[in-house]
Order: C-alpha cells, then structure tokens, then sequence
C-alpha cells in the first residue's frame, strides 16, 4: 500500500516537474529562442532551439528536486528556521532593556572607535536619519494605525522650509528647526482633516496621493522652490551663534572648535553631525515613550484597535487622529531641516515615493509600534544594501530575498510585541527603556 | 423620574424602514428592556440613540443632570463624553491588544485628558496628573473587582475567555460614569451560572450606583429577572409596553414570538420561558 502510494507521489511530482518544464520552454522560445542579427540594416532572426531545451530540463529538474527536497529536507529546515527566529524574538524581548542601553552605548562610542572615519560616519548619519524618521512615522502607524505611504511629504516640507527660511531670511539652524517642525505638523493637520475620515487603504492612498503632489509642485514652482535645480549652498548649523568646524567664522564670534580649542578638522564636522541627528532621533524616540503612556497616546492605540469603540467611550476620533498626524509630522520635519542643512543641497529627487516605501518597510519589518526594532530594521535596510555592495547587480535581489524570509518567519515584524502601558499596583516602576 | 425619553423615532434605510415610529421612555434607576424577535429594531434603535445613526424622525431627549440633551442633534462621541450614555456591543468590541487595565484606562479618556493639560502637563509629569492617573486606576480597580477580573489585570483583552470578555465590556462601560447604561444583548454566549451573575451585577449597577440601564437581550431568564419596564418590538414597530407580567402575558407579544397556531406543540425551551401563559393558554 505504502510502496504504491510512494509510486503515486513520485508520478505526481514527476508530473508537476513537466508542467513546469513546459511552461519553461514555452516562455523561452520568444525569450532565448531567437537570436537577432542586423544584417545590412534589416532586423533577422537566427534560431536556437538548443536553449529552449536547456531551459526546460533545467527547470524540470529543478522543479522536481525543490519538490522531494519540500518532502524531506526544507519543511524541517525551514521549521527550525523559524522557531528559532522566534526564539530570538523571546531573548530579545526578556532583554530589552539591555538591548536599548547597549545600542545607545554603542551610538555615542561610536564616534570615538577606530572604525569612525568620513565613510563610516556618514553612513551612520545616513542611518540614523532613516532611525529619527521610522520613529516619526511608528507613531502613524505603529501607534495610531493610520497607514501613511506618503511620510515622506512631511520630511520634504521640513527640508525645504529649512533651505528656503535660511537662505532667504538668514535665520540661524536652531529657529529654523522648530519653525520646519511646525510648517511639517500645520501640513499634516492641512492634509488629516479631509482625509482622517478614510480608513485602511483608502488612507493609504489618499496619502500616497499627497505625497506625489507635494514632490510635483516642489518640482514646478520654479520661483519659490528653483524646481529640479533644488536649492544649494544652505547654511550648517551654528552653535551659539558660533560656527561650527568652518572656516569662514560667524560675524564677530570665533568658530566653536578655535574656542575649545578643538582641531579643525573634516571628521570632527562629521562627529557634531552626528551627534546632532543622534540627539534629534531620541528626542523622537524618548516623545514617544512618554506620549504612549499618556491619555492621548492610549487613544491613539485604542483608536488602532477599535475605532467604534472609541466612538462609544466618547473619544473624538477626528481630534485624536489628527494630533498623531501632526506629532508624526513634526518629527519628519525636524529630520527633514537636518538633511537640509547636513547636504548643503535639495531637490525633489531627494523625496520620491520610495524613500516613503523604505520608511513603511522599517516601521513594518521592525515591528509595528516596537521602538528598538525600528532600530535594526533602519539598521538592516539602510545599511544592508551599502554592506553587499559587492554582489553588484545582484544586490537587490538578495536584499528582496532577505525581506520575503524575514517575512516569512516573523510576519508580524522582527520585535513584534507590546508592552503594556501600565500595569496593576504600580508594577510599571520602572521604564521599558525601549 | 424619566431619564430618557424617546418620541417618534423613525429610522429609515432607503426604502426600509427600520424603526417605525416608536416611542417610549426609560425611567432612573430602573432596568428598561428592550425584546422582540430577530430583526425587529432593537440594535437599530440603540444606533440612534448611542449617535451612530442620525434618525430620520423623531426626537430623543436625556433628562441629563444639567439640562435636557437633545441626542438626535449630537455628534457620536459626545454623547458619550457629554450626555454620560454609556454602550456595549453586540459583538464584543474590546480593544483586544491592550490589557485589561489599559482598557479600563482608555475609557476615562476624556478626565484625564483634561487633567494632563492637553499631554502637556502628563508630558512634564505634573504631580496634578499623576494624582488623576491614580484615580483612575483607582477607579478601574473598583470595576475589576466587581466583575472578578482583578487578577488578569494585565491579560492582553483579546486572551479572555468570551465570559470574561462580556464583563470586561461592561466594567469598561461604567469606568465613564454614565448615567445611562445600554447594553446590548450582554447575556449571549453565557451559560447559564454566567447569566445569573451577569443578572446580579446590573442590579448590583442599578441599585449603588442609581443608573438608568437599557437593555437589549434574547435571554428570558435575564429579561425577566431583572427588568421593571419592558418594551416589545417587531419589524420596528412597538407592540407592547408595560411591567415584565404585563408584557408575559400580552397575546400579541407570543403571537409575535411562537407564530398564530396555538394548538402546535411548544418546543421545551420556548415553554420554558412563557410556562405560565402558555400553560393556561392551553389549558383551556
């Protein structure tokens, strides 16, 4: 009976494998079937049914093998694979605390190690903005639930606000910034009041809409925005008043490393960005902690969860949306204003749509509403394709690779988890530090 | 005194009319019911009057504390938030990934937004909001208590059993203070030990805390045992008004419920809960 069902199974493998193969040589023969030539100007086609063939038994095989390899060895492959994912998942969870202090440990030594030079800096930067704007945006929808797929219009307005209110009215990097923070917020509060009322996707693509629009008019205003030439030579930020790490000094004051005696040097210039965008991201970071456990932040989840419910507890949905909108908003304009001043440069290149795409996939892939998994998400999709720079053409298809499994053995996200906002008789002493 | 008092409500959905014109009135401190077979209105007319439909017709006044509330004319969430009506749902409606307590919390939303100075003062920790945090949870405690959930406090909600889930929805009503309760149908899905504690803790509501409760529910025995006022529906249209004896022995009210043929044989759970009407009805 066994040996018969065996035989079975093998046929239909067998079977399914030619199936495969069929379809193969089907797409190949208009693929891989004719070569073309240009003879004296006249298109002509050679024939070359061998690699048709090819492509069929190769397939064909590899169709079957995949499929006795499913039977045996893959399923507890892949069962182990994940199990094991989610054993991290538990260590990291019991651990989390450590976890936050260590990468913060990490981030402010950074600088200092000897692995910190120009590129490796910059990188950090690069990473860390992606850190501040995953944070902005965990609070959309990590926390609130309203799927945003155009975040990064908030991160333009910011950096545009920043270049535009510094070239024109010279006003120095700490006025301008909470002055993008505010124009980023009055704009989600512009764009959340007729659309707050849509829910799931069509929000997500009301907002996508929104995104697009603000990138296009920053492309056709010439006047205001110098449209695809984008704006240059933006101001760095001062310290004080004081220049910091240029050479051309500030107006009647010393640059900030003659007056602490600090070399000027390129690097040291790299190390204050740093630190600036590392306290911006946890400013980000340290908001949401403490807004989750307030009123506000509680309406923002219960509004996730259930909105009727919401309705019924007498929780103005409209309201409590818009403040996430507007909050969320803000930070992406704090970071946009630094970009600004950290390139120097803007254009609306800078703030396509697939820059809101990576910001989703880091709040997604993290964990929705998990703040140190935001952290190694940025850490894993912005530094991940920098780091298998090598595999040149092939880069992308790894790091797709790489997304579909983390998907497939942690659908819900790297650290997806929850920590309550409280617990019964003040267990809730100390913070989750995440 | 009449708590709630509703005059021609009419509800109609295109051409359907749900509510036909109904009117009724719910008095404090009592226990007022709302019955009739399946698709009869009662869902329906709790939309309207909880602000998640406008009716088409008609007027729904709440003799509120300070000052009549007209709630056909308010926003949904203010009735809540204003007014003090209070709901439960049909099919639960929690939030499922928060914990016990944090749903509790929620649901003082509007106290403590106010006592965190719009996020500003709780974001500066002020001691004024601290002090209201503990409030509430002090508050949220009291109700834990009362529906014997004290020690899965910090359970996410959804992991609840369905029981537990029931009583969760309504502690989560009360912790808003209201001062009119609508539950609908809070008895389905309970076995019967459920529903007799379920019986017990909104008399227990009625009596302390002097809440009006309107109540949708199938269960005979909770109806029965609990109302002082019960209000008979079908095809949206009332049929029937009175005391729970009254409405018993109403022959409209069975004619609604068991059909026209009386000679038919009862199944033995109808004739459990209309034993003595039905008995003598056919005695005869």
């Amino acid at each position: 009976m066994s040996v018969n069902n065996q035989k079975n199974d093998m046929l239909a493998l067998l079977k399914d494998a030619g199936i495969a193969g069929l379809i193969a040589a089907a797409l190949a023969l208009p693929l891989a079937g004719f070569k073309t030539f240009d003879v004296n100007g006249t298109l002509t086609a050679e024939p070359r049914f061998h690699w048709v063939l090819v492509a069929a038994i190769v397939t064909f095989v590899g169709r079957f093998t995949i499929s006795i390899g499913q039977r045996t060895f893959f399923s507890s492959f892949s069962k182990a694979a994940g199990s094991s994912a989610g054993s991290i998942g538990a260590f990291i969870k019991k651990n989390q605390t450590t976890l936050a202090i260590l990468l913060l440990t990490a981030a402010i030594i950074f600088p200092f190690s000897p692995m910190a030079n120009r590129h490796s800096l910059d990188l950090a930067v690069y990473v860390l903005i992606y850190v501040m704007l995953g944070w902005g945006l965990n609070i959309v929808v990590g926390l609130a639930g309203l799927l945003d797929l155009g975040y990064v219009a908030f991160y333009a307005v910011g950096a545009y606000s920043y270049a535009l209110l510094a070239t024109n009215f010279d006003l120095s990097f700490w006025i301008c910034l909470p002055m993008a923070g505010i124009f980023a917020a009055s704009f989600g509060v512009i764009l959340g009041f007729p659309v707050l009322r849509l829910r799931g996707d069509y929000l997500a693509i009301v907002t996508l809409g929104f995104g697009e629009i603000i990138r296009v008019v920053l492309l056709n205003w010439y006047s205001l925005t110098g449209g695809p030439d984008g704006i240059s030579s933006i101001p760095k930020p001062t310290f004080f008043g004081m220049a910091v790490f240029s050479r051309n000094a500030q107006d009647g004051l010393p640059p900030f490393h003659e007056l602490m005696n600090i070399e000027y040097s390129t690097l040291n210039k790299f190390i204050f960005y740093y630190f600036l965008i590392l306290i911006l991201a946890l400013v980000t970071n340290f908001f949401t902690l403490r807004i989750r456990k307030l009123p506000v932040g509680r309406a923002w989840e219960a509004l996730r969860e259930d909105e009727i419910a919401c309705r019924s507890l007498g929780i103005n949905p409209t309201n409590t949306k818009l403040t996430a909108f507007a909050i969320g908003a803000m930070f992406a304009g704090f970071a946009g204003s630094f970009f600004a001043t950290r390139q120097g440069f803007i254009s609306p290149e800078s703030f396509t749509f697939i820059e809101s795409a990576i910001i989703l996939a880091i709040v997604v892939l993290g964990g929705m509403g998990s703040q140190v998994g935001v952290v190694i998400a940025a850490i894993v999709l912005v530094l991940g394709p920098e780091l298998i720079r090598e595999l040149q053409e092939f880069r992308m298809l790894a790091f797709g690779g790489a997304m579909v499994l983390i998907m497939v053995w942690r659908p819900r996200g790297l650290l997806a988890f929850r920590e309550p906002t409280l617990k019964l008789d003040g267990q809730d002493k100390k913070g989750d530090g995440t | 005194m009449t708590l709630l008092d509703v005059e021609h409500l009419t509800m109609r959905f295109g051409g359907l009319v749900a509510i036909d014109d109904l009117s009724f009135a719910a008095a404090e401190k009592e226990v007022t019911a709302i019955i009739g077979p399946n698709g009869a209105g009662k869902t329906t007319v709790f939309n309207c009057l909880t602000g998640f439909y406008k009716p088409t017709v008609g007027r729904v006044t709440l003799n509120h504390p300070t000052g009549p509330m007209y709630l056909e004319r308010m926003e949904g969430f203010r009735i809540p938030q204003k007014g003090g009506v209070a709901r439960t749902f049909q099919n639960i409606r929690l939030f499922s990934q928060m914990t016990v307590l944090e749903n509790l919390i929620v649901a003082q939303h509007n106290v403590l937004m106010k006592a965190s100075g719009m996020s500003i003062g709780g974001l500066l920790g002020l001691p004024s909001y601290r002090n209201a945090e503990k409030e509430a949870v002090e508050l949220a405690k009291y109700w834990l208590d009362k529906v014997n959930l004290t020690d899965r406090a910090d359970w996410d909600a959804g992991n609840l059993p369905y029981g537990a889930q029931r009583r969760l929805e309504i502690a989560r009503a009360m912790c808003i203070e209201p001062i009119l309760l609508c539950l609908d149908e809070p008895a389905a899905g309970l076995n019967p030990r459920e529903s007799a504690q379920l019986n017990e803790l909104l008399l227990n509501i009625r009596d302390k805390h002097n809440i009006g409760i309107l109540l949708i529910e199938h269960d005979m025995s909770v109806v029965m045992g609990i109302s002082d006022h019960i209000v008979v529906l079908d095809y949206g249209r009332k049929i029937s008004d009175g005391t729970p004896e009254h409405v018993r022995n109403d022959p409209v009210v069975i004619r609604a419920y068991l059909g026209e043929e009386e000679d038919e044989e009862l199944p033995p759970e109808v004739a459990q809960d209309f034993p003595e009407s039905v008995q003598k009805g056919k005695g005869a």
